[in-house]
């Protein structure tokens, strides 16, 4: 069983008590525990059960404008009572800055709103194994799958944030995620793809059927590749790709990387940086939302934030340490964003398809080769080649590279958005982008 | 040692009796006890940023029947934890009939010494030591517009209980140093990133000033990215400089030699063994043994001792890199590349230090050899599909090549290649091996463990360019 509240509280308020009687003029605290249970499948048995309880302290103590931190996962009295004395000990020679504070009091969360975010439901093991069972048969029924590896992980976690201006809350989540990968091989090659389904209910999850037919497919789909010359061409981006454009947008507007001048989003507000057509979205208080957050990691109230209108850069996200240095409010993005989502565009993902005579399908991109400080993008890609909207066939060992200025002002978007992940966007089509081939 | 003992319910008798009656009937296991105290220190933006010390104690509980394996680890070292792990673990393995070999292989050899590195230096001289950063840096250089530099350092204790009482113990020092500067000309920005680090205290990488070297060299990088242009887009020769680019043998082979995808037969190389796999010349090994370097261990996380592993020998495939389990069930031994990020984790085969050994030729004829190309100097984050065998990675600091001279620096690109395939591009291997300088962390099933590579100069015949000039 996770500690419940009391549990988490008692330690919180151990921890603020002992810091102030130091000498802390502030300090904040979070206590989480979780635990995981996860059983893997591989051909059709099991491989491996892992169950994880995981308790997990952090406490920031300051004196004035010092301030400094110490984690721990031994939450005995007398421990974190030795590492209380540490932390204030290190804050002491730690040098001021200026901007260090806990958040304003006025911008904390006050009313705590029930999401839906737990699901008390179990799943035994056996009742895992069951469904991994159902998903490798599905999955490996064509007989050019040699290879399917399954997962099914049930996680629960419940945590307290405590500060000493008097905030001290916390709730219970859950996840169940499964996931599948399968390998097919025929005389030309071999290739993996994978898919998987998170959800905070049980009930939510897609059906083993379901899960392993598409990644069966998808899998099989992807056999016998070929390698495509080097061209300007148009790229239309995945679901599961395009989101990742999402997520580095986000990294760059992060009061942090502004902040500190690595951006290239820097002095971007109220500019045109997309389309006119693109809107893009952070809503913490969706139902049962994988990213939903009632307040933020320092405890600051979260609202949604259209963060881009019509194009035009609107918000960063902004925590208590960097707002005060870009002389912004927090916006409860203390963590970064939580469900982020691009609106959808106006046509079907049918038509998109069929909007080019030839057109690059990414669906798996490999490497780190984002830099955010200059924009500019290079990754290793695998999809496929659509010629008149048909799937032609499938392309890897390329490169596709550009630079985000002005990748984010060719974007067009499909309306097929749905909510899988914390980051979710609609396919996404991308004009003159290099392709780096044969 | 046993800190693990003294303040917790739970005797050393206590928890012999409940791993040797929990494995009786299994292939393999074991009980993992961790303490590891780690301190990051970080000065950003003209400030010490931040100074965080953690301490995690924790066990990992570890039984095998077979290929399955069930895991239960917990921060709560107490009998009734370790009574509710083990009760997990039989329910898992209920029908088990396995043989345990208790027999172990031991080691006196030790490749790091018995210190904690964060006791060894005190904090205010390591913040003295980052301000002085700050401040050469950006008196050094005016179009300095941001230093970042950062000190991390670990103690790691380990202790491995098998059934019937046998315990391995290792204490793994560990520290890094990282500058980055960022450099801004005409309203251009461009970055440069170095570090050093290995299992030794810190003053051992700091004496005789050798923090203004760490400077120097990511200013350089900085300054020399500042004045790149596009890189070019398509198949070319490419130059890997020694050192750092080895990362491209760990990404396009290492990971394709793990046990574990090879008994699975997931991996693009599990069916050739004792086949060519690169050109003549070409030998990599993996070695845990390397004093006080960054990837080297005394023991692994199952307390096998490390040894250097010969992987390709001269162009042939030899050995892949296994833990116990893997070995086991490839009838081999394993090659004590057993590891794991912490005691939360099972244990995987993973890469140490790998290496390329070095050749006859010079950097000097290959960059003379080839008409059209790049010369890669070093390069940020790689990786690897392990089915398919394509990997990537990218360049931080690269130029072109014309007509054999090194012409401007290029813009981070990155190179795509197919790992079964690349090595016998090689077509010339140099004289220069280098290690890197003590860096690397390699990630694999969300576990990040820290490696070491090195290798020298070498030309590969052809590799995509991933620029955006056509």
């Amino acid at each position: 069983m996770i500690k419940d509240q009391e549990y988490l509280k008692s330690k919180a308020s151990y921890c603020l008590d002992l810091a102030k009687k130091l000498g802390a003029t502030d300090a904040s605290v979070t206590v989480e525990n979780s635990i995981a249970e996860t059983v893997s499948f591989r051909n059709k048995v099991l491989d491996e059960s892992n169950r994880s309880d995981s308790l997990a302290i952090s406490i920031e103590t300051y004196i004035g404008k010092k301030k400094s931190s110490i984690s721990s996962s031994n939450l005995l009295d007398e421990n974190l009572k030795t590492l209380i004395e540490k932390c204030f000990e290190t804050t002491k020679i730690t040098p001021e800055d200026e901007f260090n504070s806990l958040p304003d009091k006025e911008l904390l969360a006050k009313n705590i709103k029930d999401l839906n975010l737990y699901d008390q439901s179990h799943l035994e093991n056996d009742k895992k194994i069951d469904y991994l069972k159902e998903l490798e048969e599905t999955a490996s029924s064509d007989e050019k799958i040699i290879n399917t590896e399954s997962g099914f992980t049930e996680n629960k976690s419940n945590f307290i944030l405590a500060n000493s201006d008097g905030f001290c809350n916390g709730y219970k989540s859950s996840s169940f995620t499964a996931s599948c990968v399968t390998v097919a091989k025929n005389e030309n090659s071999m290739e993996r793809d994978y898919e998987f389904t998170s959800k905070c209910h049980l009930n939510d999850i897609s059906n083993p059927l379901e899960l392993g037919k598409i990644v069966a497919e998808q899998t099989i789909k992807k056999l016998s590749p070929k390698k495509i010359g080097s061209d300007k061409i148009t790229i239309i981006f995945d679901k599961r790709i395009s989101k990742g454009f999402l997520s580095s947008f986000a990294g760059a507007i992060s009061a942090s990387s502004i902040a500190r001048g690595t951006s290239f989003l820097k002095d971007k507000v109220n500019q045109q940086i997309f389309s006119n057509s693109i809107n893009i979205i952070d809503k913490p208080d969706l139902i049962k939302g994988i990213g939903s957050k009632c307040f933020d990691s320092e405890g600051v109230k979260t609202e949604t934030l259209n963060l881009v209108n019509s194009g035009i850069l609107s918000n960063y996200l902004v925590d208590t340490y960097n707002g005060k240095k870009l002389n912004l409010k927090s916006n409860g993005r203390s963590g970064g964003s939580t469900n982020l989502y691009f609106e959808n565009g106006k046509i079907s993902y049918d038509d998109l398809l069929k909007s080019h005579s030839k057109i690059l399908y990414v669906t798996e991109t490999i490497g780190h080769g984002t830099n955010l400080v200059t924009g500019d993008y290079s990754v290793g890609a695998t999809g496929f080649l659509v010629e008149n909207g048909e799937f032609k066939h499938s392309v890897n060992e390329i490169t596709i590279a550009g630079n985000f200025n002005e990748m984010f002002k060719n974007i067009t978007l499909a309306n097929d958005l749905e909510f899988k992940y914390s980051v979710n966007s609609p396919t996404m089509m991308i004009d003159g982008m290099t392709v780096a081939g044969k | 040692m046993s800190n693990f003992f003294t303040k917790s319910d739970l005797t050393r008798k206590d928890a012999d009796n409940i791993v040797s009656e929990t494995l009786k009937n299994c292939d393999d296991g074991e009980l993992y006890f961790e303490e590891s105290k780690s301190e990051s220190i970080l000065l950003d933006d003209d400030k010490i940023k931040s100074s965080n010390y953690s301490s995690d104690l924790g066990f990992g509980f570890r039984a095998v029947s077979q290929e399955v394996v069930a895991y239960s680890h917990s921060n709560e070292i107490s009998k009734e934890s370790l009574i509710n792990s083990s009760e997990n673990l039989k329910s898992t393995l209920k029908s088990s009939k396995g043989t345990y070999n208790y027999e172990i292989p031991r080691t006196n050899k030790k490749f790091y010494e018995d210190i904690n590195p964060i006791e060894q230096k005190s904090l205010n001289s390591k913040l003295e030591v980052l301000n002085k950063v700050n401040d050469y840096l950006r008196k050094k250089d005016s179009k300095v517009k941001q230093v970042t530099a950062s000190f991390s350092g670990e103690q790691k204790s380990i202790e491995i209980i098998r059934a019937g009482g046998e315990a391995l113990t290792d204490i793994r020092p560990l520290i890094r140093f990282n500058v980055s500067v960022m450099l801004e000309k005409n309203g251009r920005k461009e970055t440069g990133v170095y570090g050093i680090g290995g299992r030794q205290s810190y003053d051992e990488y700091l004496k005789n000033d050798n923090w203004k070297n760490v400077c120097k060299e990511a200013l350089r990088i900085a300054s020399v990215n500042l004045e790149s242009k596009p890189a070019p887009a398509g198949e070319m020769q490419v130059v890997l400089g020694p050192g750092w680019p080895a990362i491209l043998i760990h990404e396009a082979i290492g990971h394709g030699l793990e046990g574990d995808f090879n008994r699975k037969k997931t991996s693009a190389f599990h069916d050739l063994m004792g086949q060519k796999v690169a050109s003549e010349g070409v030998t990599i090994v993996d070695d845990g043994t390397i004093d006080k370097r960054r990837g080297s261990l005394s023991i692994d996380d199952e307390g096998t001792p490390t040894e250097r592993t010969v992987l390709i020998e001269n162009g042939i495939l030899k050995n892949f890199m296994q833990d116990r389990l893997n070995a086991r069930l490839m009838n081999t031994k394993s090659t004590g590349s057993g590891r794991r990020e912490n005691y939360k984790h099972i244990v995987l085969p993973r890469m140490r230090n790998t290496m390329m050994l070095s050749g006859n030729q010079t950097q000097d004829e290959m960059i003379k050899s080839v008409d059209k190309g790049i010369f890669a100097v070093s390069f940020g984050g790689g990786q690897v599909d392990i089915t398919s065998g394509k990997f990537v990675f990218n360049c931080t600091e690269a130029y072109e090549i014309n007509n054999g001279k090194i012409g401007s620096p290029i813009k981070g690109a990155t190179l795509i290649g197919d790992g079964p395939s690349i090595l016998k591009e090689v077509s010339m291997v140099g004289n220069d091996m280098m290690m890197d300088p003590g860096i690397g962390t390699c990630g694999k099933a969300g576990q990040g463990v820290p490696v070491g590579v090195a290798q020298p100069s070498i030309l590969i015949d052809k590799m995509t360019v991933g620029g955006t000039k056509l």
